[in-house]
């Protein structure tokens, strides 16, 4: 027994010796456009982009791997800031290189669904779900940024995303019909 | 304007000459000579709790309440805000959700009233006497009264009376242009209430601390100017009505400002900044009525128009009172009218429903027909720059135009988009009916929303930083935990291992002392301690 615990401790000792030089040796720089990509992403770790968290999102992009307009929250204000970090092109101020603007979505419980399960608040990346255990929750629209999280999570289907409430306070005249030869 | 100097246009009329602006054919005639009737109480008054800029009131009374007329049902909140009293006495019938008096027809939180008839007053407000009542006091009254700005601005007035503390003030001029076609209600309130409208202005000017008042009427009321030049000295010390050019959009604050005092208000500044208070006629009636009898704001003067009613005509309304029952008063509509619109025909709003009530900021219900308004159908721009002619803030509509189509809104920003007060004259003249002003409402909407939009993702990322800070504490804190109990666990099966080894030296050295059978007794209890240990160490 004692062969064997010095066995495995010289072999553990041994690694990690060798893993912490080579962590030394061969350190890579994060280059500095990740850092300032993430700092321009909304940092909320949702995963709407398909990537690991807005780091990886930020490194896909600084790669090239990924398009500018890759962020639904964020919208085109953040594909604009994108290009301008990176340089490109998205098609200036008119399209933002065929980003569709999305209608901002938030998530809405049917309470007559919510068993206050808290499984959806646990995983809302800004406490954006109020509640407490077997008690009705509900969603903060304010803070929501309609990320799906807590939709995949819901055992009772409960959750589903909608358009943002229309209010006083957030309406705006539509955009006048411009002329249309075609008409 | 432009055939005459500045100088010259001094000399003979006492007025400074404006940049741009339009002459809409007026319509005032339809209502000019017909007195303000005094509306029957509606059978029903919906009491919106929003009815000025800034916070909504919150609700006071609840469903089955009787409530009887002035009481306080709405609670101003915050420092720009309003109160809101009941037009009449009843019962109430619900608080909750109604249609806005507002394009969008979206709900606002209102009070429904099912009048008693009665229209019994409740305990009115203290009355002041305004000679002996100090500055704060009248504005503390303007206050509890919910008065807020009635040419349709609707910024609480209080807040207004109350600049006379942050800015050095010198004038005040009271806006009795009522520049928009067909509207003569305040026409009409000051050729029939005069007096009571020159006392309204005295108490403001004494809020204020001013000394000079200038009551500013277009040239096209001359009934009104001979009627208040009869009663002004009793306003200020310094007191003058100016008839002003008619000219439309003469009652915007910073163009009357000009025209009336010469002073151009800076960019995005207050006509304060320059020590001059703009105020309604309107709003001085209702100081009047709060200052000196205690009544709040709960009836106001409107125009009822357009050719689609059957008999035009200008009402004192009850605040809250549907848009229907003020058209069934006039005789009805003639038809499906073309536009119904709150306001008048240039900025007023376009309602979906006449179920909405009119309130405090309400000045005109119009309905026109297709003679009255224009085709939709636009064309392309010919570049024949009319809107730049006619724009009295010194824009390009068209460029700004151009620019906000390609969506291109920071480039309209760029060349003054918000400085644009939303006149409309540039569509009015527009040969090809390009929905231009309609475009710039967008555009400013649509920066507002974006700008929303950008705080609400700096403080959702603020809400996920703080989420991720906590779950890092909290794990942090369940491995500390771990770590203090596994040196515990160490420590104990250190000590267990010290007694152990202790009591075999003990009986080490008892079985030298005492060779025999004893010797094995010591050896009992560390087995006794052991399982106990390795208990411990599993949980």
């Amino acid at each position: 027994m004692i062969a064997a615990i010095a066995s495995m401790s010289a072999l553990g000792l041994g690694l990690g010796v060798v893993l912490g030089v080579a962590a030394r040796k061969f350190h890579v720089e994060t280059p500095p456009i990740v850092d300032e990509i993430e700092e321009a992403l909304p940092g909320t770790n949702c995963g709407q982009c398909s990537f690991p968290g807005c780091r990886g999102a930020a490194e896909a992009v600084a790669g090239g791997t990924a398009p500018v307009t890759l962020c639904p929250p964020g919208g085109r204000e953040t594909a604009m800031k994108l290009a301008g970090i990176m340089g490109v092109d998205c098609g200036g101020g008119a399209d933002a290189g065929g980003f569709v603007e999305q209608e901002p979505v938030v998530a809405f419980i049917f309470e007559d669904h919510c068993t206050g399960c808290t499984k959806c608040f646990k995983r809302c990346p800004t406490d954006a779900i109020i509640g407490a255990a077997k008690q009705i929750h509900t969603v903060v629209n304010d803070a929501c940024i309609g990320c799906e999280a807590c939709v995949e999570v819901c055992p009772t289907e409960a959750i589903i995303l909608r358009g943002k409430p229309r209010s006083l306070r957030n309406w705006h005249w539509p955009k006048p019909d411009a002329y249309d030869p075609a008409a | 304007m432009k055939l005459f100097s500045l100088d010259a246009l001094k000399r003979s009329t006492g007025v400074f000459a404006i940049k741009g602006g339009i002459h809409p054919e007026t319509r005032k005639y339809l209502t000019a000579e017909r007195p303000v009737e005094k509306m029957p109480v509606p059978s029903i008054l919906r009491v919106p709790l929003q009815q000025h800029i800034g916070a909504q009131a919150e609700p006071l009374v609840k469903r089955d309440d009787r409530v009887l007329k002035g009481q306080l049902i709405g609670q101003a909140r915050g420092p720009v805000s309003a109160n809101v009293h009941a037009p009449t006495s009843g019962r109430v019938l619900a608080v909750g959700m109604f249609a806005a008096p507002h394009p969008s027809g979206l709900p606002v939180m209102t009070v429904t009233i099912r009048p008693d008839g009665r229209d019994e007053w409740g305990p009115r407000l203290k009355r002041l006497r305004p000679e002996e009542a100090t500055p704060d006091e009248i504005a503390e009254r303007v206050l509890e009264a919910g008065i807020v700005g009635m040419g349709g601005a609707t910024f609480p007035s209080a807040v207004k009376l109350g600049l006379g503390r942050k800015y050095d003030l010198h004038t005040l001029v009271i806006n009795a242009a009522e520049c928009e076609p067909y509207l003569t209600c305040d026409d009409r309130l000051l050729r029939e209430r005069g007096e009571e409208v020159v006392d309204g202005i005295a108490m403001m000017a004494r809020a204020l601390g001013v000394g000079r008042v200038i009551v500013a009427i277009e040239a096209n009321k001359p009934k009104a100017i001979a009627e208040m030049r009869r009663y002004i000295f009793a306003a200020a010390p310094e007191a003058s009505v100016v008839a002003v050019p008619t000219l439309y959009p003469m009652g915007s604050e910073k163009h009357l400002v000009r025209t009336v005092l010469g002073l151009e208000t800076p960019a995005r500044a207050l006509t304060a900044e320059l020590g001059v208070i703009v105020h309604n006629a309107a709003t001085a009636h209702a100081v009047h009525k709060a200052v000196r009898y205690g009544e709040p704001l709960v009836s106001r003067f409107l125009t009822v128009s357009g050719r689609g009613v059957a008999e035009p005509k200008n009402l004192e309304v009850m605040i809250g009172t549907p848009v229907s029952e003020i058209l069934d008063f006039c005789g009805g509509l003639k038809g499906e009218p073309d536009r119904l619109l709150l306001g008048g025909p240039m900025m007023g709003m376009p309602i979906r429903s006449v179920r909405v009530p009119v309130i405090k900021g309400t000045n005109g219900v119009l309905a026109l027909e297709r003679s009255e308004t224009r085709p939709e159908q636009s064309m392309p721009c010919i570049r024949c720059a009319g809107c730049v002619t006619v724009c009295p803030c010194g824009l390009t509509p068209l460029e700004l135009q151009a620019r906000i189509g390609a969506e291109d809104l920071e480039g309209a920003v760029d060349i003054g988009l918000m400085d644009c007060v939303a006149c409309g004259s540039c569509s009015y003249v527009c040969p090809s009916n390009i929905p231009l002003v309609q475009s710039f409402n967008y555009a400013k909407g649509k920066l507002a929303a974006q700008q929303s939009q950008k705080h609400q993702q700096e403080e959702t990322k603020r809400l996920a930083e703080a989420r991720t800070a906590r779950e890092e504490a909290v794990a942090a804190a369940k491995r500390a935990a771990m770590e203090k109990h596994k040196a515990m666990q160490a420590a104990k099966k250190k000590a267990a291992e010290e007694k152990k080894r202790k009591e075999a030296e003990a009986a080490a050295a008892a079985a030298a002392a005492e060779p025999g059978p004893a010797g094995e007794a010591p050896a009992v209890p560390p087995e006794r301690d052991g399982p106990a240990g390795s208990k411990e160490a599993a949980e």
